[in-house]
């Protein structure tokens, strides 16, 4: 067979082979309505965000905007809806945000040093590491009995019974695992090329890892620790069973140091209690209070963003 | 001879920098052992009191029909079947809509997409759960169930259901992701050069190659359902006791739920029966089931890791 | 004004195949085929013209012009960078799916413009089937790695045991796994999983196949079985393929591209296509003093 010479033959299978390589608009319906159904799943996510900063908003509108003041001044009451406010709540959870960080970030990241730097695939490394992976996943309530057993009741010589300190344990213990696993990540991370050069230099290991290693690792752990602050502060359940006051606590002539070893509540729970009373007046300060609790959560989001973007990685 | 020699001194790190970073070890040290620790004390708290629950109960107390722990009726079918209706309900939700985004995110989103994504993704899992109870309560039951069913309870399992689900998907959206873009680029190009359109790439070689993954995504996402507590305790009327009840439309407590309930009075049941040994009953119960999953889906998650 | 844009184009291919028209022939490349004979008459499967590749703003190839024939294997060599991987990943428009790679120029399929808007790009892999530097297998049986292509266009279940059979025949593969081809293909060997690669990109019969370095990732002995199985399936198919490997340039192939890193204008490093030729020519007679360099082993 000749093959196709004449201009006339090579044109008609120019043509064919255009034709047949043409797009067919109906050709990725299919594929089409799978990207679109994952768009939709994927905006019902974001859409859900979206309704509950509204409906909380919605709800919580007479509050925010009658006497937001008040509300954010005032302590629990149980006997007026219109009285009641989230100080209270927003000190404890300050209060708690802060013992929780001075307990678990330094165990936290001193121990994903470890995995990551000393330990050499030793019986005692992988026990820790598989212990973290699965304390990771213990639900939070748990914690909480972990916190009513022994932080208020066989450590209350220190933590003074049901107290911020108490608290702020047992929601350390419960973001330690998180704080070790994003850790363990972010020294990983570093590449091996900085330890090599700083040990051929001749710099002990601590040296390497002080001057070298955190520095380079320093943004992505800020960023998990702090995202990990944020649950704490929403956690209510654990509190609940270390004995968070659920009712007015009165501080007295305490000062600020002081009410860290007397009772306390956070704002999860007092939200908890505003859901629990009945009336219009109390699911107004549900909504409210929820707006606030979801402010601050915000903002720490947008802190862990901000240490993220801060200190962009180098390499 | 005439050669310089080094003494074995002079080849060692000055003293003081020696002890430092022998000092910065043992320290390391100390903290991984805090979280032994942890798992040591966690295990033994619960393990004492739910044993003396499990050693002086009475089996007739549970049978009764319905868990009343102040009445010593501790009926734990009550809670567990609530505890998984709702989880169940909570995946119908999540699964979808988590690995939707997942798949979504890794195959389809332009980089800039992803980019508000990911944070917009954490930052729903920030969300506190008292909210989404508040949220349960206030929108999902009135607002929305109530157009669907004529008859239904202000406190039901559904909308705690649905409100944990919401909870979840930001999880398993995570995980699943992560196993997804774990998928080697190879793959992706293979069964693109053999004419695949995008989307069949995705299904017939990308989430089968995944499956692993997807799978201990969605173990991983109902074991913390299972664990939340504060969406069921506000949407589902987690009062102190619960009826036996089928329905999810009704009210009823879980696992979860009753614990947070016996906390909440932990002064008053103190002595009272067995109910406080029963809230470290509940918690052993709730932490075996869910170490079991966890440990399962991290598996999983390991193997597949090797495999790539 | 599409017909004379048409009849343009052909009577510009006809005079590329005169020019490539020349006396010898290459030793190496030993083909039944009559056309062969008788290179003139060789079809031209690609015609490519001034092409550039970018990445985002990183200009990979300039200006690179070239044809490949039909039934022959053109065979692409250079120096790591060259580019010579991104041109080949051109001819089945792959480089779509990297994000921010783009091409200017033409390159011409049987005439058609490839990077016309109206041609899908998966049109196009249909019949511009590849193979890949390191084998990748799906994690799928054997069976179904093989099964894959022929499934998507839509291939009756009855013919499938048949198409499979053929084409792991064709690909040399048949008598080491008819007994296994539901097993994983992950338990086969590096060298027996690109020949599954090669068998998963002939079942759907392409016109062309391409190769990207498909021995790199292999032992000698699975290189020269890859080797023979690519000499026999050129009676069949046209064969593009990219090597840094010399040897096998000279082996198998009819046509040689030799590719090297020039800096251009803004003293960027880009590929540029240095000599184009029958592979017998490249490799005795080069015309480029960069070439007679890089093949006699001074540089590269």
């Amino acid at each position: 067979m000749r093959l196709a010479s004449s201009p006339a033959d090579i044109a008609i299978q120019t043509a064919k082979t255009r034709q047949s390589l043409q797009r067919r608009p109906q050709a990725d319906l299919p594929g089409t309505l799978f990207k679109w159904l994952l768009i939709s799943f994927t905006g019902f996510a974001i859409a859900f965000l979206g309704v509950l900063v509204v409906v909380m908003v919605n709800d919580g509108w007479s509050v925010l905007s009658g006497r937001l003041s008040g509300f954010l001044s005032n302590g629990f009451s149980q006997r007026s809806a219109q009285d009641a406010g989230v100080w209270q709540g927003i000190v404890g959870s300050v209060q708690i945000g802060i013992a929780t960080a001075l307990f678990a970030i330094p165990v936290g990241i001193a121990t994903a040093i470890y995995l990551v730097e000393y330990a050499t695939g030793g019986w005692f490394a992988r026990a820790v590491e598989l212990n973290v992976r699965n304390l990771a996943g213990v639900p939070s309530i748990v914690y909480g009995l972990l916190g009513l057993t022994v932080f208020v009741k066989t450590l209350d010589g220190f933590t003074q019974g049901k107290t911020v300190i108490a608290g702020g344990l047992t929601l350390a213990a419960m973001v330690l695992p998180i704080i070790v696993i994003t850790s363990v990540e972010a020294l990983k991370a570093v590449p091996q090329g900085i330890r090599e050069a700083a040990y051929g230099v001749g710099a002990t290991k601590w040296e390497v890892l002080s001057r070298q290693i955190l520095p380079a690792a320093v943004s992505t752990i800020l960023t998990g620790t702090v995202l990990s602050l944020a649950r704490a502060l929403g956690e209510a359940a654990p509190l609940i069973l270390v004995g968070a006051a659920t009712g007015f606590i009165s501080f007295g002539d305490s000062n600020f140091l002081e009410t860290f070893t007397g009772p306390f509540t956070a704002l999860p729970v007092l939200i908890f209690n505003f859901a629990r009373q009945p009336g219009e007046d109390w699911s107004a300060n549900a909504a409210a209070a929820s707006v606030v609790i979801l402010i601050l959560v915000l903002m720490i989001n947008g802190a862990a963003l901000y240490f993220r973007n801060r200190f962009e990685k180098k390499w | 001879m005439n050669m310089t020699t080094i003494s074995a001194e002079e080849l060692q790190t000055a003293s003081g920098r020696r002890l430092r970073s022998s000092l910065a070890r043992w320290m390391f040290l100390l903290a991984s052992a805090v979280t032994i620790l942890i798992s040591g004390l966690i295990i033994w708290t619960i393990a004492s009191e739910a044993w003396t629950f499990a050693s002086q109960v009475a089996a007739d107390q549970l049978q009764t029909i319905g868990w009343f722990p102040r009445r010593g009726m501790f009926d734990i079918g009550t809670l567990i079947l609530n505890s998984a209706q709702i989880a169940i309900v909570s995946m119908i939700v999540a699964v979808p809509s988590g690995l939707g985004a997942a798949i979504y995110l890794s195959e389809y989103a332009h980089p800039r997409v992803r980019r508000i994504m990911k944070p917009t993704l954490e930052l729903l899992a920030s969300v506190p759960s008292v909210v989404l109870g508040v949220f349960a309560i206030s929108f999902i039951t009135p607002v929305v169930l109530s157009k669907f069913f004529d008859e239904i309870n202000f406190f039901n399992k559904l909308a705690a259901g649905i409100g944990v689900g919401l909870l979840v998907i930001p999880l398993i959206a995570s995980i699943s992701e992560d196993a997804l873009r774990a998928v080697p680029r190879d793959l992706r190009e293979a069964s693109a050069g053999l004419g695949a359109r995008k989307a069949t790439t995705a299904i017939r070689v990308v989430i089968p190659a995944a499956l692993s993954g997807l799978m201990a995504a969605i173990i991983v996402g109902f074991s913390r359902a299972i664990g939340e507590t504060m969406v069921v305790t506000i949407a589902s009327g987690g009062g102190d006791t619960s009826l036996f009840e089928t329905s999810i439309k009704e009210s009823g407590g879980t696992v979860t739920s009753a614990m947070a309930a016996l906390g909440l009075g932990t002064d008053q049941v103190a002595g009272n029966d067995l109910a406080f040994q029963s809230l470290y009953f509940l918690g052993a119960l709730l932490f075996i089931i869910t170490l079991v999953m966890n440990m399962l889906g991290n598996l999983i998650v390991r193997r597949m890791q090797e495999r790539y | 004004m599409v017909e004379t844009n048409n009849l343009n184009e052909s009577a510009r291919e006809e005079k590329k195949t005169t020019i490539s028209l020349s006396p010898t022939i290459s030793s190496m490349a030993t083909r039944g085929d009559e056309s062969t004979a008788d290179p003139s008459a060789a079809e031209v499967i690609f015609d490519v013209e001034k092409l550039d590749a970018f990445y985002g703003d990183f200009k990979a190839l300039s200006n690179v012009s070239l044809q490949v024939y039909k039934s022959q294997v053109t065979a692409f060599i250079g120096p790591s960078g060259c580019g010579k991987s991104t041109f080949l990943r051109c001819f089945n428009r792959m480089n779509d799916l990297i994000e921010g790679a783009r091409v200017e120029g033409t390159i011409k399929y049987r005439g058609a413009d490839l990077y016309d808007e109206e041609v899908d790009p998966v049109e196009v892999r249909r019949r511009i089937g590849m193979v890949f530097q390191k084998p990748n297998p799906f994690p799928k049986s054997i069976f179904e790695n093989v099964a894959y292509g022929p499934r998507l266009s839509g291939l009756k279940k009855s013919k499938l045991a048949e198409t499979v059979e053929k084409s792991l025949r064709r690909s040399a593969l048949w008598d080491e796994v008819k007994d296994r081809l539901s097993a994983s293909a992950y338990g086969l060997s590096g060298g027996q999983q690109q020949r599954l690669c090669i068998a998963r990109a002939i079942a759907v019969q392409p016109d062309v196949v391409l190769m990207d370095e498909p021995c790199s990732a292999l032992d000698p002995i699975a290189t020269a079985r890859i080797e023979e199985l690519i000499t026999e399936l050129k009676s069949e198919y046209t064969i593009v393929i990219v090597t840094h490997n010399m040897q096998q340039a000279a082996r198998m192939s009819d046509q040689t591209a030799f590719f090297s890193v020039a800096l251009d204008s803004h003293g960027s490093r880009t590929g540029e296509l240095v000599e184009f030729d029958k592979t017998e020519t490249i490799f005795t007679n080069p015309n480029d003093s960069r070439t007679e360099a890089y093949i006699t082993g001074r540089v590269g």
